[in-house]
């Protein structure tokens, strides 16, 4: 039995879709779905749900690391057949959650995270940073113009202590895309890392009649940059574009769809950051995250002046924003020009919108605050 | 026994966040195939730049997504990683496993792949990274008579929906949101693996205004949930949170010092319709006034709880920048039913509508929100069926320029210039 290479369709099954998903409901969920009252936060990292049955479901949150090894998914599932009856979750963000059935379990539970190294640390909950979503960056992506899991694990040794406590005003939600084509979708994150590229794409003339659709090229910016052109490849005259690249933003969708205009660079890559957005519709509309420092290089292994920039931004934040105030509602209300004085942040005319729809971020009021940008 | 000296990624081993680092090590123990990662990666760190070449079309027999490949840009030198695709597994709604299964997924993936995953990818598959062109069948035939598990999407086809955990462990969830998602999944296994859209489609579904699944933010459908009704008081628990019995927010600012709780200052004063006040020790809302946001919710979880005619609000057309901006979905239906009774007839109409239009109208690598875009809003509430309300706009436009249709005026667009000539001189 198994796959039969000489007759691939012999027995295929196809389009039965995902297992579903009350078989791997533990009891306490199986029990009491639809029936849940309320839940607390005991401590940072322990949520407890209360049924109206009386049930109580406690979950403990661990951070992980999103680029995990099965050895790692296999240790997961040691501790959730010691102590949760065999199940698991994961988070959006992912997290992993352990569930037990009553309080006196919880401890034990933790005991045994703890006594696993720096390999299941509890917390993201409540008023506090939690895990960073992120892309594949340098380990696995074509396009990034940074790396991820790097980036991340830097920021998140440094900010470890708001992982694992609830001190700040309002949950704080930070994301990491590695390239604008924002696979993170990292757009509407109070902070936002995120990958950019500046060098416009180089085109090469020898490899583009094989791997690209010319049309498709040249109808893939979205500032008409790419033209057709002539180029001479041993002695013959091919088709192929040239880039117009005083009207290149660098997006890279070129490159995406035709692999003869690689545009990544040690020097024109780098980290731009992003700050404000949300999704929840908690109070304030959700919000796009904007963009305040426009790049910073790449220095790996530790990119300390990204992670320094990040780390600025949130504890000036928790030290001025008043209690529920997310980092774009705390922007909003001390004005962005307060935002970039009390940061400290140089404001560059980067950040000031010529892309389409760009006049909605333009002020056009004689309402203002004085800062020290205005000399 | 390392195969190749990585000094900047061992850098990353240090410190009380998980080492990915550290992890690839131990996998590469296990499959030596893992050290070329590391020897890649170092590479990249070294040099500030990706060694993966650009795509590679491969796949399963009979479907035109769920695989991405993924080729070393230098297979010589990193040959464990000469093909590295990348093989999304479709997760479970709401994404609890029992062990049993997920062992049972890693050792399909010991067996024919790197043995290193994402748990999970930012649509919502499980993303099991890093397996060779010849695996691809063989991995596919034991995942679907071994676990009896599918892919998800990739490419111009509905991608893997996804769900926040919703009525299985949230006392918000205002519709079963693992249902329905569970549900649309297996409606529409055809258009999840054979691409026939103009571009990626993405349903997600939120319980609540909160959007755990940022549904608002990510998909061209997006489901979340709300009420019709009344916020659910219990004014004795509202009495227990002012006395500072109970903890505000469920006790999520514990660990800050923000004085006593204000019932005044940390929901009356913020919310955002000014609908709440105290009266005789009772809180008080005017629930014509209230637009839902949570924020009360949140802090008073054993005193408020949404209304109990719930449903949810659809949104359409949010995406990432690429290529015209960023764009959040778009309130489409206030308010619809949503229930597994009737199977969910009216989303699956709603979707089948803007799909009709869309894979008529959209351009090529067009999401739908760039498309109403283009054709405009008013354009999409007609192709919709929808009556335009003011709840469809922010505010009402304050440019003049209607596009009038010629069956809209009297007499129509068609005039002669002669007989306006015979009483206006030129």
């Amino acid at each position: 039995m198994g796959y039969d290479p000489a007759n691939p369709m012999v027995d295929r099954i196809t389009d039965i879709g995902p297992p579903h998903y009350a078989k791997f409901h533990p009891p306490i969920i199986a029990n009491n779905k639809g029936k849940w009252l309320y839940h607390e936060i005991p401590q940072a990292g322990v949520l407890m749900h209360k049924s109206e049955t009386g049930d109580e479901c406690w979950t403990v949150r661990v951070g992980a690391a999103r680029l995990i090894s099965i050895e790692l998914i296999r240790e997961m599932c040691d501790v959730a057949d010691a102590h949760c009856d065999g199940f698991l979750r994961f988070t959006t963000r992912n997290n992993v959650e352990f569930m037990v059935d009553s309080k006196d379990k919880v401890q034990p539970l933790l005991d045994d995270l703890a006594s696993r190294g720096n390999k299941f640390p509890v917390g993201g909950t409540g008023a506090g940073i939690t895990n960073i979503v992120h892309t594949q960056g340098w380990v696995h992506c074509h396009t990034p113009a940074t790396d991820a899991s790097g980036v991340v694990k830097a920021v998140m040794d440094e900010l470890f202590d708001y992982f694992t406590s609830m001190k700040l005003p309002a949950q704080v939600r930070i994301a990491l895309a590695c390239c604008l084509n924002m696979c993170g979708a990292v757009h509407a994150s109070d902070i936002a890392i995120l990958g950019v590229h500046r060098k416009p794409p180089m085109i090469d003339h020898t490899r583009i009649s094989g791997v690209c659709e010319l049309p498709l090229a040249i109808a893939s910016c979205p500032l008409g940059a790419v033209k057709p052109a002539k180029a001479e490849v041993d002695g013959k005259e091919i088709k192929t574009v040239k880039v117009n690249v005083d009207r290149c933003m660098f997006c890279g969708n070129c490159y995406t769809m035709c692999p003869a205009m690689p545009l990544a660079d040690p020097d024109g890559d780098g980290i731009a950051i992003l700050v404000g957005g949300k999704v929840s519709n908690s109070r304030s509309a959700p919000k796009f995250s904007k963009l305040v420092i426009p790049f910073i290089p790449n220095t790996p292994p530790r990119w300390p002046e990204t992670v320094a920039a990040v780390k600025n931004i949130l504890e000036t934040y928790a030290k001025d924003a008043k209690k529920y105030e997310r980092v774009g509602e705390w922007a909003e209300r001390i004005g962005w020009e307060k935002f970039f004085e009390k940061c400290d942040i140089p404001f560059t005319i980067k950040s000031i919108d010529d892309y389409r729809l760009a006049y909605d971020t333009w002020r056009t009021t004689t309402q203002f605050k004085y800062t020290n940008h205005i000399k | 026994m390392a195969k190749h000296d990585t000094p900047l990624l061992d850098e990353l081993e240090s410190g009380p966040w998980p080492s990915f680092v550290s992890d690839i090590k131990r996998q590469a123990e296990k499959n030596p195939d893992c050290w070329d990662i590391l020897g890649q990666l170092e590479l990249s760190y070294k040099e500030k730049i990706t060694h993966w070449k650009h795509g590679g079309i491969v796949g399963v027999f009979g479907y035109g997504g769920g695989i991405v490949g993924r080729y070393s840009d230098l297979p010589k030198m990193f040959p464990g990683v000469e093909h590295f695709h990348t093989v999304r597994v479709n997760q479970p709604a709401s994404k609890y496993y029992s062990t049993e299964n997920l062992r049972g997924i890693c050792d399909l993936w010991e067996k024919h792949g790197s043995g290193m995953t994402n748990m999970h990818g930012s649509t919502g598959d499980m993303v099991l990274l890093g397996c060779r062109t010849e695996a691809l069948e063989p991995f596919f035939w034991d995942l679907t008579h071994g676990m009896g598990q599918d892919l998800g999407g990739s490419g111009s086809n509905l991608r893997t929906p996804a769900n926040c955990l919703g009525q299985s462990r949230c006392e918000w969830s205002c519709y079963d949101t693992e249902e329905t998602c569970h549900h649309l999944t297996m409606h529409y296994q055809d258009e999840i693996h054979r691409p026939a859209f103009p571009y990626k489609f993405k349903f997600k579904f939120s319980g609540c205004p909160n959007d755990c699944v940022a549904a608002i933010a990510r998909s061209d459908v997006a489901v979340i949930g709300t009420w019709r009704d009344d916020i659910r008081i219990d004014q004795a628990a509202v009495k227990e949170y002012v006395a500072g019995n109970f903890a505000s927010n469920g006790g999520s600012h514990a660990d800050g010092d923000w004085g006593a709780f204000d019932i005044q200052k940390e929901v009356i004063d913020l919310c955002p319709t000014e609908c709440m006040w105290m009266e005789g020790g009772e809180l008080k809302i005017d629930n014509a006034e209230c637009t839902r946001c949570m924020h009360c919710i949140n802090v008073l979880p054993r005193a408020l709880r949404p209304g109990a005619q719930q449903g949810a609000s659809i949104c359409v057309g949010a995406k990432a920048p690429i290529l015209d901006g960023a764009q959040f979905a778009t309130l489409i239906v206030p308010f619809m039913e949503i229930s597994a009774d009737n199977e969910f007839e009216n989303l699956i109409d709603f979707i089948e509508t803007i799909w009709d239009w869309w894979m008529e109208v959209g351009k090529n690598r067009e999401r739908v929100g760039e498309t109403m875009q283009r054709v405009g809003l008013p354009t999409f509430i007609k192709v919709m069926g929808i009556e335009p309300i003011p709840q469809h706009v922010r505010e009402p436009r304050s440019n003049p320029y209607v596009f009038w249709q010629d069956e809209e005026v009297p007499g129509g667009f068609e005039r002669d210039v002669q007989e306006f000539r015979k009483k206006h001189a030129a």
